[in-house]
């Protein structure tokens, strides 16, 4: 039974990415791109590591579906006929080049001893040092801190390579385009009904993350998504990219990570390492700013470079 | 056994209102009725996939998570069923 399932789930997946590399249309291949997304969710949740697939549906499904419709809508005036595509010869190669990867990507994981090598035992043992009980999380916070905490800086320099798009005369104003002056009543009903209860499941994750599937990241990406539901409804109007508060915001994250991190040579005996009776307290302080850093810049990142000229 | 009866029924009707909308999806004419297809169905469908995993979860928890997923896709359903009609209708000709 599970296996029919399975096999399903599968083909689907496989199918719809088919269909996203041969849709014509950009937006129509931005909207395979987002069921793929969940459809590998799924598959996540098939290979019991939810919180993979809790990350895979928050970004993969989520926000960067929302970025590639933004790009698609951009887009819409001047995308190139179909006739001006590239040349046949560069279209096999690039087909070529990918069969290549996925075909040694594959063979990679067949190739693997059985049972293959783990590092999960060890994760596990040292996992009450962390005072964590998750330990996905004692990988992410812990034993690779140095990787999350430069996963954190790169999504602030994607941030700023967004910005640095702006023309002159709008340098520091507010990103995105002028919203419509009509609301429409439904978009505005969701947005109004909808935030209460996403905001509270956002804070949720990055709490019960600790010790259980979730996290900074899945509920940072939930609390950008109720902002952007609110943004593109109209109820909230974005503060300028040159707000003190809003660049703290962005900040604050990556910026706490890095100072807890170079404290570790004095409290600790190395570089991001935590002193074994605070390593919980310090591990959740981080995670908190973490989160309002990675919820204002997903939601930045959706909104644009500044288009509308700063407030005088 | 009653129990199971019971959730095997609600499942599959549930399963039958996903197959209905989703052949009004495909045979429908236009935009507009085909929305309708999909959403009502899908609401449906649901909501009775839903009642028959009632019984299969944790009292109150469990249950309350899947009443309150059923309630959150209802939202979203009808918001978005709402904003592709308005699309739909002002990209069609006029009569």
């Amino acid at each position: 039974m599970t296996l029919a399932f399975d096999a399903i789930l599968i083909a689907t997946v496989l199918a719809v990415a088919g269909w996203t590399i041969a849709a014509r249309e950009t937006f129509a291949a931005v909207i395979g791109f987002v069921a793929y997304g969940l459809l590998l969710a799924l598959v996540w949740v098939r290979l019991a590591a939810p919180d993979v697939a809790l990350t895979e549906a928050a970004i993969g499904g989520g926000v960067t579906g929302v970025l590639l419709l933004g790009g698609a809508a951009r887009l819409r005036g001047v995308v190139a006929a179909p006739d001006a595509w590239p040349a046949a010869t560069l279209r096999l190669a690039a087909a070529a080049l990918s069969a290549t990867v996925a075909a040694a990507l594959a063979a990679v994981v067949l190739l693997l001893p059985d049972p293959a090598p783990t590092l999960a035992p060890e994760a596990l043992a040292s996992l009450p040092a962390t005072g964590l009980g998750n330990p996905v999380n004692g990988v992410l916070m812990a034993y690779r801190a140095l990787d999350t905490l430069h996963e954190k800086v790169v999504l602030v320099l994607a941030l700023i390579g967004v910005w640095s798009l702006a023309a002159d005369r709008a340098w520091g104003g507010i990103p995105g385009q002028r919203r419509p002056t009509r609301r429409d009543d439904a978009l505005v009903f969701l947005a109004r009904l909808l935030p209460p209860v996403g905001i509270v499941i956002g804070v949720y994750l990055l709490w019960a993350g600790a010790d259980e599937p979730g996290g900074a990241f899945q509920g940072g990406a939930l609390l950008a998504a109720m902002w952007l539901l609110a943004m593109m409804a109209g109820l909230v109007t974005l503060p300028a990219v040159s707000s003190r508060w809003l660049r703290l915001a962005l900040v604050a994250g990556p910026a706490l990570f890095l100072a807890i991190g170079l404290a570790g040579f004095v409290i600790a005996d190395a570089f991001l390492a935590y002193p074994e009776a605070w390593a919980k307290p310090l591990i959740i302080v981080i995670e908190i700013a973490l989160v309002l850093s990675i919820a204002a810049t997903l939601g930045l990142l959706v909104a644009g470079p500044p288009e509308q000229a700063p407030p005088r | 056994m009653s129990l199971d009866v019971f959730s095997l029924l609600a499942i599959a009707a549930g399963a039958f209102f996903f197959l209905a909308g989703t052949v009004g999806l495909l045979r429908f004419p236009d935009a507009l009725t085909r929305l309708h297809a999909l959403t009502k169905a899908d609401n449906l469908g649901l909501g009775l996939v839903v009642l028959g995993l009632l019984p299969r979860v944790d009292w109150p928890l469990g249950a309350l998570k899947l009443i309150v997923i059923w309630l959150v896709v209802l939202l979203a359903g009808a918001t978005v069923g709402q904003l592709i009609a308005r699309v739909a209708r002002q990209a069609r000709p006029s009569p």
